[in-house]
């Protein structure tokens, strides 16, 4: 959104409607609702001016639990109502709230468009690699060979890579956090917040029912310190237990981990830098980090303004009423 | 491009021997770059300050960029005028122009037995010929006896005329439309000093293309006046017609529904938010708003047809007028969103430009088969209004009746028009804003006692509840919703009484609309011709000519697709028998029979093609008929 932090005095909690949250228990959407609502505590978001807006799935029963404005819509299309709330009202606080099925497979052209546009919004992707709601299919970002009710015998498409398609897509802001990891995500999230433009942000979120552990090899805690990296800008993007390991490039420009020592300096990040954010992406375990924290932020003019611009100049151009627009052309008058 | 007419029509209506006609149908056709729709559009506008009533139609190739010479690249311009109310483009023509053979060749069939026939002989060459498919010349192997000829070569004539200009051949040539347009001025004995002014207005940074115009059409009118002097034509004498009162200004669908949009969104004090994915013949109304920004107009080419649809949804939903215009095609898109809108009830307005179908169908040509598509193709039990603009005209005042549904019942409305109406023109008296009825739907601010879906008594209508309002923070969604405070509910009975309410509140509708009135005739009688959408033109005139021939004929024309006004089946019961003509297999016909209106006759027609007032005319007279033979 972009606003100043300015305190409203609500707390995390008066952010949650009264009904009763319905994910199975020990999902990761509960650590996101947390993150969440304390959030917009945090950067003193009115209950008022704030929308969230979803598609469906699991991830998308999210603005039921949310004291704020909400709208529960349909498969994939969130992006494309929030458009038209925007065009109406440019000052909304408006976060989409979408799954990975949600978002890269039905709401793929929504997703991609909402990105290159450049709404003033956050779109947070919660990602399980799986569709939760209809009982555990695989889905876009699901990784080779997955064995779903609908792949008995793995799953043979590439998975796509949330991050590339939305730096892909021209998204001004594109940033990683894990959902559990309630300091850094509250962080992001923030970040996000403040970012005038479309802020995506990828959460993974752990599906507990049916794609249990896909993200442990990064996320479980003997994993974090040595599989994960948390980068910020303008600082070097160094990672492991002792702190010992950092993202270099090497002479053929690939972005790899080195050990670090007197002479092998980390690479600063530089968060404007988008073929920077490319490679970021592109690191996983077993290989490389898996990157979190803003991978890219560079800040360009956004679409409700450029609309409003647009008619400002046409109005000052021609003033004119409705009448007067009937009248346009040539007109003759029968006595 | 003009198969309109399979055959000849036998008689000619063409000058009488005092040179009057009651109307006349004029038909230019060239290539697409020979500027037929340019002086098409000028005769329009000279025919109405002349005093006309006219009903114009271009007919437009559907390839782009068509070599020159094709049939397929063949460009038309029809207008019909005369001194009485005109409703039709005609069912023939009597004066074709023909700039070269494919031009002939593909509107000869609409000209009438004995027309006035214009060739530009310049545009008959060899190759000219052969690409249209003629393996003999026209303009010499007698095939065109039957009409009045008149073979000139404007090439030639209008190079003449425009040599002090100082122009290139092909800068001269351009010229030639306004030479046929002099031609034609003489024909008609009309003023041209306006169009003079205008073509130097509109040329006004090539001032000397502008001169070479005028004298192209001066040059034109010259020539008719030879021809005069030579016995071989003579001038022909149109009546004026009164028309009434008023301020005037020619007007197509397209934008007249653009404009009643804008106007729509002024009376309920809202900002108009269209969302659009471009779609023939839908188009003109995204690009029509697109240009009315500084009545602070938003418009959105959106990514698809769902996401122009979710935008106007999303913008209804934060208290703008929310509309998406498509096609048949593109509405079949739209779909669930429209569910969701009659789930979360919410304004919004859809606009389908009907062309043929199914599937991609005959884009450019009309039909209005998306009937049944409007009314039942949504999942589950979800009714919503559905309205039918008649003419270009009136799509300005079914545009503002959408938005009064719309926003006073809560709903999606889908208001049906088609490629023919969105095209055609016509002169429109042009309305004050000031003595159109506001609508007046406030959004709900109090905070005390909100429950999102409380409804109106009267109107069964939940609040207009927008985001940003203090205190009456709620969610909404698909998924069915407690009748009164719209939290997400499982329960049966909720779900029997929420599909209650929302035919309910729809059925209400039939009481808001007025009473379904004879548009022509009596209100009893042998029979009644039940129409909607763009049939009302050639439905009306046919009705008129027969009671001027004796026969006890009436014309109802439904406005209101779902639901029928409330007196629709009574009023239809008070004739013997009931004639439905539609451009579709008879799915209006259906919905009356569901509906329990009387039994009726359907008259199907699939050309992409307006019905011809002679082919209503011929099943009125068998419906009589069998009226009469009991
Ligand atoms: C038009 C439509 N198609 C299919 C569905 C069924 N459906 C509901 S959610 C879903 C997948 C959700 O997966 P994801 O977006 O990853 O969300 P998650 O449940 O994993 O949070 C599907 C296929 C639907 N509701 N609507
Ligand atoms: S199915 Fe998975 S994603 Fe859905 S609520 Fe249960 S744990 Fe969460
Ligand atoms: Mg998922």
């Amino acid at each position: 959104m972009g606003d100043q932090l300015t305190s409203t005095g609500l707390k995390p909690a008066d952010f949650a409607s009264s009904q009763e949250v319905r994910w199975c228990p020990g999902c990761g959407d509960y650590a996101i609702l947390k993150a969440v609502r304390k959030t917009m505590a945090d950067v003193g978001a009115s209950l008022e001016n704030t929308l969230v807006i979803s598609g469906i799935g699991c991830a998308a029963r999210f603005p039921y639990y949310m004291a704020t404005y909400g709208f529960h819509t349909i498969h994939g299309r969130a992006p494309t109502i929030a458009s038209g709330a925007m065009l109406a009202n440019p000052d909304l606080d408006v976060w989409i709230i979408t799954g990975d099925g949600d978002a890269l497979a039905i709401g793929g052209n929504h997703f991609i468009h909402m990105l290159r546009r450049n709404f003033n919004c956050q779109i947070l992707l919660f990602n399980n690699e799986i569709y939760g709601l209809t009982k555990g299919q695989y889905s876009p970002t699901s990784r080779e060979n997955t064995r779903s009710p609908s792949t008995p015998m793995g799953s043979i498409d590439t998975p796509l890579s949330a991050a590339h398609v939305a730096l892909g897509a021209g998204a001004r802001f594109v940033a990683r956090a894990v959902d559990t990891q309630q300091k850094q995500l509250v962080d992001i999230l923030t970040k996000a917040y403040q970012h005038k433009g479309t802020s995506f942000v990828e959460i993974f979120q752990n599906c507990i029912v049916y794609n249990d552990g896909v993200f442990d090899p990064f996320t479980d805690k003997k994993n974090v310190a040595d599989h994960q990296i948390y980068i910020e800008h303008e600082k070097p993007m160094i990672f492991g237990a002792n702190a010992d390991q950092g993202l270099m490039v090497d002479a053929g420009f690939h972005l790899k981990p080195t050990k670090l020592d007197g002479d092998t300096r980390a690479l600063i990040h530089d968060e404007t830098n988008r073929s920077l954010a490319f490679m970021l992406a592109e690191q996983s375990p077993p290989d490389g980090p898996m990157v979190m924290g803003v991978l890219y932020q560079n800040p360009d003019e956004i679409y409700q303004t450029r609309v409003k611009e647009q008619i400002k100049t046409a109005q000052s151009n021609n003033k004119r009423s409705i009448n007067d627009a009937l009248r346009d052309g040539t007109t003759w008058s029968v006595k | 491009m003009t198969d309109m007419a399979k055959s000849q029509p036998a008689s000619s209506t063409t000058a009488t021997n005092d040179g009057s006609m009651e109307t006349a149908i004029v038909r230019i056709a060239g290539d697409s770059g020979d500027g037929v729709q340019l002086v098409g559009g000028r005769f329009s506008i000279n025919s109405a300050l002349a005093g006309n009533d006219l009903v114009t139609f271009p007919d437009f190739p559907a390839e782009i960029r068509a070599p020159t010479g094709s049939i397929y690249g063949v460009s038309a311009y029809q207008l019909h005028f005369g001194g009485r109310n005109i409703k039709t483009i005609g069912d023939h023509v009597d004066v074709l122009v023909a700039f070269n053979p494919a031009a002939l060749k593909t509107n000869l069939a609409l000209l009438a037995k004995g027309g006035i026939l214009i060739l530009d002989s310049s545009g008959f060459s060899a190759t000219n010929l052969r690409k249209a498919g003629y393996k003999t010349s026209p303009l010499e192997d007698k095939s065109l006896d039957g009409y009045q000829l008149m073979q000139l070569d404007i090439g030639k004539m209008t190079m003449l005329a425009t040599t002090p200009f100082g122009l290139t051949k092909k800068q001269a040539l351009r010229c030639k439309n306004f030479f046929a347009l002099g031609l034609l001025f003489w024909l008609f004995d009309r003023d041209r000093s306006k169009t003079a002014v205008w073509i130097k207005d509109k040329f006004a940074k090539n001032p000397e293309i502008g001169d070479a115009n005028v004298a192209a059409m001066n040059a034109g009118h010259s020539h008719g006046e030879t021809i005069e002097l030579a016995g071989d034509l003579s001038k022909i004498h149109v009546p004026t017609f009164k028309m009434e009162p008023g301020l005037y200004r020619a007007i197509t669908g397209a934008d007249a529904m653009a404009y009643g949009l804008a106007t729509a969104a002024e009376l309920s004090n809202r900002q108009l938010v269209l969302a659009s994915y471009p779609i023939t013949p839908s188009s003109n109304i995204l690009h029509k708003l697109a240009n009315m920004k500084e009545l602070g107009v938003v418009t959105f080419q959106a990514e698809d047809e769902i996401a122009a649809v979710g935008a106007a949804l999303g913008a209804s939903y934060a208290g703008a007028l929310g509309v998406t215009a498509s096609s048949g095609p593109g509405v079949a898109l739209k779909m669930e969103m429209i569910g969701l809108a009659v789930a979360t009830e919410l304004p919004l307005i859809i606009i389908n430009s009907q062309r043929a179908g199914p599937s991609t169908g005959l884009p450019t040509k009309t039909e209005q088969s998306d009937l049944y598509q409007s009314v039942f193709g949504r999942n589950g039990d979800a009714p919503l209004p559905v309205l039918a603009a008649r003419s270009p005209g009136d799509s300005f005042y079914c545009a503002i009746e959408a938005a009064r549904l719309a926003q006073k019942y809560m709903t999606p409305v889908i208001l049906l028009t088609d490629g023919f109406i969105n095209n055609t023109s016509e002169p429109w008296s042009i309305p004050d804003i000031g003595d159109l009825a506001r609508i007046e739907v406030p959004n709900r601010t109090d905070p005390t006692d909100y429950k999102p879906y409380e409804r109106d008594e009267k109107t069964l209508a939940r609040a207009w509840a927008i985001p940003g309002t203090p205190g009456l923070e709620h969610r909404i969604g698909g998924l069915e919703r407690d009748a009164l405070t719209g939290a997400v509910s499982y329960d049966p009975a909720n779900h029997q009484k929420m599909s209650e309410l929302r035919a309910q509140k729809t059925a209400n509708i039939a009481f808001d609309i007025g009473e379904l009135t004879v548009d022509q005739g009596d209100e009893n009688g042998d029979l009644v011709v039940v129409g909607w959408g763009s049939t009302y033109g050639p439905i009306s005139r046919a009705v008129t000519t027969m009671r001027a021939k004796g026969y006890a004929v009436s014309h109802v024309h439904l406005r209101h697709i779902f639901p029928f006004p409330a007196n629709q089946c009574e009023l239809l019961s008070r004739f013997k028998r009931i004639l439905v003509p539609e451009m579709n297999m008879g799915q209006l016909i259906t919905l009356m029979k569901a509906m329990d209106c009387p039994a009726a006759t359907g008259l199907t027609k699939l050309e992409g093609q307006p019905f011809l007032v002679s082919e209503l005319e011929v099943a009125i007279l068998d419906a009589i008929k069998e009226v009469k033979n009991g």
